[in-house]
């Protein structure tokens, strides 16, 4: 389980399994930066299926536009903050 | 949806249009509330009802309409009621007559 602080690179894991999840499709496999984290929180992937939800990491990521629609970006520049669980990042070096 | 055009905001004067809340939805929106804080379910399985029920059913049933069947998903699925309760009190409601929400509105 990633646990790492403000400013870490990071990269949203792109796997899609069907069922309820937080992470945004249009999110996933891109890279961001740790804005803040936001201490533990229940994992919705199993309090959706009435199961106790193991206490996570949940964190800000920040994306530019340049990150998540690469040229495709009208604003580059401009950022957009989600709340992404810990176990949909990876570190990237 | 995510992906499909959702067309401009309705707007009047320039502001965006706000709806008025039926008396059953703001009875939906209350019963959520109230099984959620006694444990039943969480907003986390009142959301994956809710995507459960595919696309079509963002076109063919309103905001309230989709919240208080995945209400009910989730109170069949925690046991605080059987489907065979459920059909029973379905039938009870059905025999009040087709007027007697016309009632209970006018006395709101």
């Amino acid at each position: 389980m990633l646990d790492v602080g403000p400013g870490t690179a990071v990269r949203v894991r792109g796997m899609q399994p069907p069922g309820h999840i937080r992470t945004p499709h249009y999110l996933r496999g891109k890279a961001g930066v740790i804005e803040r984290c936001l201490g533990l929180s229940g994992n919705p992937e199993q309090l959706a299926y009435g199961l106790p939800g193991a206490s996570l990491p949940l964190y800000r990521v920040r994306f530019t536009m340049a990150d998540i629609w690469g040229a495709r970006a009208e604003r580059p520049d401009d950022t957009l903050d989600a709340e992404i669980y810990g176990h949909w990042l990876e570190e990237t070096v | 949806m995510g992906g499909d055009a959702a067309g401009p905001l309705q707007q009047q004067n320039g502001r965006p249009v706000e709806h008025d809340f039926a008396l059953w939805e703001k009875r939906v929106d209350a019963l959520m509330v109230l099984m959620t804080t006694k444990g039943h379910f969480t907003v986390d399985g009142l959301r994956r009802a809710i995507e459960d029920m595919g696309p079509g059913a963002f076109e063919t049933m309103s905001y309230y309409d989709r919240w208080i069947a995945a209400v009910n998903q989730n109170l069949v699925e925690s046991g605080v009621y059987t489907l065979a309760e459920l059909g029973e009190k379905m039938e009870q409601v059905a025999r009040r007559g087709s007027t007697y929400g016309q009632a209970s509105l006018a006395g709101a």
